[in-house]
């Protein structure tokens, strides 16, 4: 009965007793874990959040594990509060809780939150015997069991006899010094990805294997647990090998002794039913009982991915007989040596250099590599082998390049760049990082690995030492995070201004916008996706022609990325409208004389040129809508969707010749002005310049989210004099109503394609109309930016003064305005653009919007209101709140008072 | 910190008579308090006793804690009573002596004060009685939950939201035990737990304290269960609630107060069969009546407890709420001839 049993407990207890043969923690409320848990935290959605936990639960899990460590998540009040509220629920606290963070700061948040004995997840001696003697005696204190990691000072255990060696001290340092019971520990000996075409990889299941047989006979009373979906990491995207894997794997582990693990149950083989040889491939792996294991195993997990017979294509060589282009992709996608030393020599014959063998169809097949490892559908151990056909054909070329050096008068092969690679400090995981260098060595740069676990310091003495020309560094866990901006830091203060690459599976490119960049702006930091793209950002940054492009679309990017972020963090508190109010941006009125238009009123503008139009075509936005993303003209060269972009390109022009050709569109346009003020949030329209009698209101709504660094909490009024003789204007243009009879021409003809490429232009028409449009406004018609000299490309990034904010966009949310604006210009009647009963303006290509003058105006979002400004909002326009609500849902910070309006 | 403190000469002294007889405790603290009749003058000093150094703006009558200060030879005289009456355990009158609790009469200051001469004061009538009769018995700190709890939220519309966070708890308990331990207690007494959250900071407080102290005192941690689903009021099973506390290795853990004695039996039996070590129960005089007084009288509780011991459920014994040293000598004559459980021990 008192055997010295591991007893946890939530509202209820748990008793891991010798019939239990092994417990299942639940994984799925883990931020590195789950996507979706990841994603529920941080939109701050913990009602559902707690679903995911109560579903584990249910599902029968005995402990759930919990963790919040992530970048961009401030992981201690995550985790106090998610403990917080899952103690309010009895059906989830029943079982105990394991507290899982990297960082003890959390730990020690989330002892401090549970009633019941929980499991800390993990502890280490990692930074040494001191720390690791003080966090045990901290967590005997809290009356917490603890799982310790088998990692020490010199890193992560990867052999048998480390895990062992480090196990067993760290054993008689809890026992023996600080008292702690042994059987509330639990030894992690740290499962690693085997079969991933790394030798040095391939005895990891063993290791583990046979560390927790011995720990579990030589360590009394102390129990073993692991995350075992690291095993598999290699085949990810095949979850039938992964799962078969995993059963193997936890077959002879448990025999062994492994009492506890880390498991999606629900994505576990029953290792009685995996067929047989699935079954003896992964043993083979697992045990590594062949050397050619792991392709043994990738030979068998290809049928499992529901393809073709890998077999057959092996022998079948009609591929042989394609282009040599064609040829060079498959032995690389392939991975084929066999015949890439002919392929190569007979591609360098028909080149003009033999560089340009490499710059062409290598990078080429290489790129599909990227793409197809990107998609899950390539595995590690296959890029491995294709980076190895890569460099046995850049191994064919080199004599020739060299040749061709000296016969220039070089002595020596000039790499293309020196490149440092280090995985930084706290970390261990460096298969990345690895394929990485393979790949970049394989197109001539010359790169220089630190290993693991390296310190700042370090890297920035052999870089300086090295010269080197990019620094990459790599993470895989999260506080490596910190260790990067850390190391980025340390760059700023040490002069440094080469580039900074950031990779690995923790980072992001928000997390490298928001938190690194920033911290190193002598140079740039770019994060980098996976190790297919590594070579296209390395050759950006370091070619002379391009660097500056790149690292100026880099910079903006992240400056976006890091304003949607900050804007995303403070939508999350919001103030008072009053107060929002007192925030309101302070226009200095008396330094502005405003221009007055050259008429006041409505004017139908009919003089429309289609390829004068055509030329103020924005093509980005036209590319999302054939949802290809990325930025016109680059994503014409972009790697994954160039092609198809271009096709779609040459296509959308030979259609636009023809509109323009036959007139298909029929454009028209209304545009007018009138004496305006600024009243509080509305913008009041007068009749005359006497401003004596009021003409109409606009009713701007106001941001309500909480501003940083004195920003102002604008609404579209802020833009408008409240007494001097400033005025307003409005339009409303259409490419007209041709559009959707021709469309529907193409659609009956079965040409779907050309149905929506047309209307897809007719769209492009409206913009482009619009901008055309403004820019005559700004020029001509108000006359405030007479001197303007842009060209119509230029237009696209509004470098001018003045904006034309739509109703139903995010400067003003409320579509309902468009009925001022429309009565205004008498819209329907000038341009037959009508009003849908939601504000839809048909035909849909048509754009309207207001026009405002000020040079301090800017395009900006309303966000999320509250309460107080709707039943404002509504009492200024003359609505029920009930019927501003409606309009504005989408907006609206709370909840309505369903309840309320039914009753009434 | 470490779980590796030399024991206190206190802890071996207990051990010695818990092996050999069922120990027996005080009983209520409250009652007896109440049968003075003491005035708002006499809380505070002003009319009899001694006059508070510490001031309040705060009415003081029903701050029973304070009477340590202000009457502490009422005090002295109810724990001589009780050891008188058979008990070997006399808890301090300290069950509110926290910043936490005394808030609510703003006398946070005299929270050190209370303790140490808490501690005091018990240990004067137990050697006066020990004068008597030469039997060895030992003060027991009483540190009491609060009134507030640190895993449920007060309001109901925000579940998240804590009146309250382990480290403020923590914080204060420190400063009580530090008291306790000051004024020569031999025993800390974690008692009336409800959330065992709270109990929680207490016990890395108590552990704090000792590590200062230099020596481990024998801690007894005590439940409360009022609730018919046999959890306490954060929801814990018995066993789920032993668990938790285990790391403090308490010299005993047990149920006091709640619902009587018949309705603590089986709660329990679970925890005798569960805990590896000693067993305390002080369970109130039965339920309390519509006017808040309880009930039973010494022949009516003492043979419910003298059937616990018959079971072999217990090592200590004694009363809470509603009990008097009629009470304690009762069960203690009730309890003599049955044998202390016997702790399962580690294969």
């Amino acid at each position: 009965m008192s055997d010295r049993m591991l007893r946890l407990s939530g509202l209820e207890p748990f008793v891991l007793t010798p019939d239990i043969p092994f417990v299942n923690v639940g994984e799925r409320t883990n931020v590195t874990g789950s996507a979706r848990f990841r994603k529920l935290v941080k939109n701050r959605d913990y009602a559902t959040a707690l679903e995911v936990a109560r579903d584990q639960v249910e599902n029968g899990a005995q402990i759930i594990d919990i963790n919040m460590d992530e970048g961009l998540i401030d992981s201690k009040a995550a985790m106090v509060e998610y403990l917080n509220l899952l103690a309010a629920e009895p059906d989830i606290a029943r079982v105990p809780i394991m507290i899982d963070s990297s960082k003890w700061e959390v730990i020690e948040a989330g002892l401090q939150c549970v009633q019941g004995k929980p499991v800390v997840n993990s502890i280490s001696m990692k930074e040494g015997e001191d720390q690791f003697r003080h966090q045990a005696g901290l967590c005997l204190a809290y009356g917490a069991a603890v799982v310790v990691m088998a990692f020490d000072e010199q890193g992560q255990a990867d052999t048998c006899a480390r895990k062992i060696q480090i196990c067993e001290r760290a054993y008689r340092i809890l026992v023996d010094e600080v008292g702690f019971p042994p059987e509330d520990i639990i030894f992690d000996p740290n499962v690693f990805a085997v079969a991933t075409g790394i030798e040095e990889h391939n005895n990891y299941g063993v290791d583990f294997i046979e560390a927790t047989r011995w720990i579990r006979q030589n360590l009394p009373h102390a129990h073993v647990s692991g995350g075992v979906s690291n095993l598999s990491f290699s085949f990810r995207g095949n979850e039938p090998v992964r799962e078969a894997m995993h059963a193997v794997f936890l077959y002879h582990a448990i025999q062994a002794g492994m009492d506890m693990g880390i498991v999606n149950a629900g994505q576990l083989a029953v290792y009685d039913q995996i067929d047989a040889d699935l079954r003896e491939a992964c043993e083979d792996v697992v045990l590594n009982r062949r050397d050619d294991a792991t392709d043994r195993l990738l030979e068998v997990a290809e049928r499992y991915r529901g393809e073709a017979g890998a077999k057959g294509r092996e022998k079948d060589l009609t591929w042989r007989e394609w282009s040599i282009e064609k040829r060079l992709e498959h032995a690389l996608v392939n991975g084929i040596t066999e015949y890439v030393d002919a392929d190569t020599e007979e591609a360098r014959l028909q080149a003009e250099r033999p560089l340009h063998v490499i710059e062409g169809p290598l990078m080429a097949g290489m790129n599909v590599v990227g793409d197809l490892f990107g998609a899950g559908k390539m595995f590690l151990p296959q890029v491995v082998k294709s980076a190895r056909v890569m460099k046995q054909a850049v191994a064919i070329l080199l004599p020739y390049m060299e040749e061709e050096k000296r016969l220039n008068g070089g002595t020596e092969r000039q790499s293309a760049g020196k490149i440092l690679m280090a995985t930084v400090k706290g970390d261990v995981h460096d298969i990345g990082k690895n394929i990485v260098g393979v790949v970049l060595a394989c197109n001539n740069y010359e790169v220089i690995d630190l290993g693991v676990m390296v310190p700042a310091q370090k890297i920035l003495e052999v870089a300086k030492a090295e010269n080197v020309d990019v620094i990459g560094l790599s993470g895989l866990i999260t506080p490596s995070l910190d260790e990067m901006v850390h190391v980025a830091s340390e760059m700023q203060r040490e002069g440094f201004n080469v580039p900074l690459l950031i990779g690995g599976a923790t980072t992001s490119k928000i997390h490298t916008a928001v938190k690194v960049a920033p911290r190193y702006v002598a140079g740039q930091a770019v994060y980098v996706t996976d190790a297919s793209r590594a070579v296209g950002v390395v050759s950006e940054l370091l070619s002379p022609e391009r660097q500056d492009a790149y690292v100026a679309k880099v910079k903006a990017e992240y400056v976006d990325v890091a304003e949607r972020h900050e804007r995303a963090e403070a939508a999350k508190t919001r103030l008072p409208l009053a107060t929002a109010r007192a925030n309101a941006l302070q226009v200095d009125w008396s330094a502005y004389t405003p221009v007055a238009p050259q008429f006041t009123g409505a004017r139908i503008i009919d003089d429309w040129d289609l390829a004068e139009i055509a030329r103020y075509i924005d093509w980005t936005p036209f590319f999302q809508t054939w949802e290809l993303k990325g930025v016109y003209p680059r994503i014409l060269e972009d790697e994954k969707q160039g092609e198809a972009a271009r096709t779609l390109f040459a296509e959308a022009k030979e259609m636009l010749v023809k509109i323009i050709d036959g007139k298909w569109f029929k454009p028209r346009a209304v545009v007018g002005f009138w004496p305006a003020n600024a009243a509080g949030d509305d913008i009041r329209l007068f009749t005359g310049e006497d401003r004596e009698q009021e003409l109409a209101t606009l009713h701007t709504l106001r941001q309500q989210v909480t501003k940083r660094n004195g920003r102002p909490n604008v609404a579209l009024s802020d833009f408008v004099a409240p007494q001097a003789a400033d005025h307003i204007g409005g339009f409303v243009v259409t490419a007209g109503p041709e559009e959707a009879a021709i469309a529907d021409d193409f659609e009956k003809a079965g040409d779907d394609y050309s149905s929506i490429m047309v209307k897809a232009l007719a769209d492009r028409f409206a913009e482009a109309m619009a901008e055309m449009l403004h820019e005559r406004v700004r020029k001509e018609y108000w006359g405030y930016g007479a001197d303007e000299t842009y060209e119509p490309g230029d237009l696209i990034g509004e470098p001018y003064a003045g904006i034309r904010p739509a109703p139903g966009y995010p400067a003003q949310p409320d579509h309902t305005e468009k009925l001022t604006l429309f009565r205004l210009l008498d819209a329907e009647a000038a341009t037959g653009v009508t009003l849908t009963e939601s504000m839809a303006m048909w035909p849909g290509s048509s754009v309207s919007g207001l026009y405002i003058g000020h040079p301090d105006s800017y395009y900006f979002g309303v966000a999320k209101i509250e309460e107080d400004q709707a039943r404002d909002y509504a009492a200024r326009k003359g609505m029920s709140l009930e019927e501003v609500e409606r309009w504005l849902a989408p907006v609206l910070n709370y909840t309505k008072r369903k309840a309320a309006a039914d009753a009434a | 910190m470490s779980g590796k403190l030399p024991q206190s000469d206190a802890f071996a002294a207990l051990n010695k008579a818990a092996s050999e007889r069922i120990l027996i405790m005080d009983g209520a603290m409250g009652t007896q308090i109440q049968s003075l009749g003491l005035g708002e003058d006499d809380y505070t000093g002003h009319g009899s006793g001694h006059v508070c150094r510490h001031h309040s703006d705060h009415a003081q009558q029903g701050n029973n804690d304070l009477l340590i200060l202000t009457q502490p030879e009422a005090v002295e005289e109810i724990h001589f009573n009780y050891a008188m009456a058979g008990a070997d355990i006399v808890e301090t009158n300290t069950f509110s002596a926290t910043t936490i609790a005394q808030a609510d009469y703003g006398m946070q200051d005299a929270v050190h004060d209370l303790n140490v001469d808490g501690a005091r004061v018990v240990r004067r009538a137990l050697d006066r009685a020990t004068a008597i009769d030469g039997k060895p018995r030992f003060v027991a700190g009483a540190i009491g939950p609060t009134n507030r709890t640190a895993s449920i939220s007060p309001d109901v519309n925000d579940p998240g939201y804590r009146a309250v966070t382990f480290d403020d708890l923590r914080v204060a308990y420190l400063q009580q035990a530090k008291g306790l331990i000051a004024g020569g207690s031999d025993i800390l007494l974690i008692e009336t737990i409800f959330d065992t959250l709270n109990a929680k900071a207490a016990i890395f407080a108590c552990i704090q304290a000792m590590e200062e102290h230099g020596r481990a005192l024998p801690m007894m941690i005590s439940g409360t269960i009022t609730d018919a689903s046999g959890r306490t009021l954060s929801g814990q099973t018995p066993t789920a609630f032993w668990h938790s506390v285990r790391h403090a290795k308490p010299w005993t853990i047990g149920l006091n107060c709640a619902l009587g004695a018949n309705a603590m039996r089986p709660h329990l039996a679970e925890l005798s069969t569960v805990a590896d070590t000693l067993i305390c129960a002080y369970p109130n005089a039965g339920l309390p009546n519509a006017f808040g007084q309880y009930d039973e009288g010494p022949l009516d509780t003492a043979p419910q407890i003298a059937d616990f011991a018959r079971e072999g459920l217990v090592n200590v014994v004694g009363g809470c709420c509603g009990t008097t040293p009629d009470h304690i000598r009762a069960i203690a004559e009730a309890v003599a001839g049955f044998a202390p459980r016997k702790v399962p021990a580690y294969v």
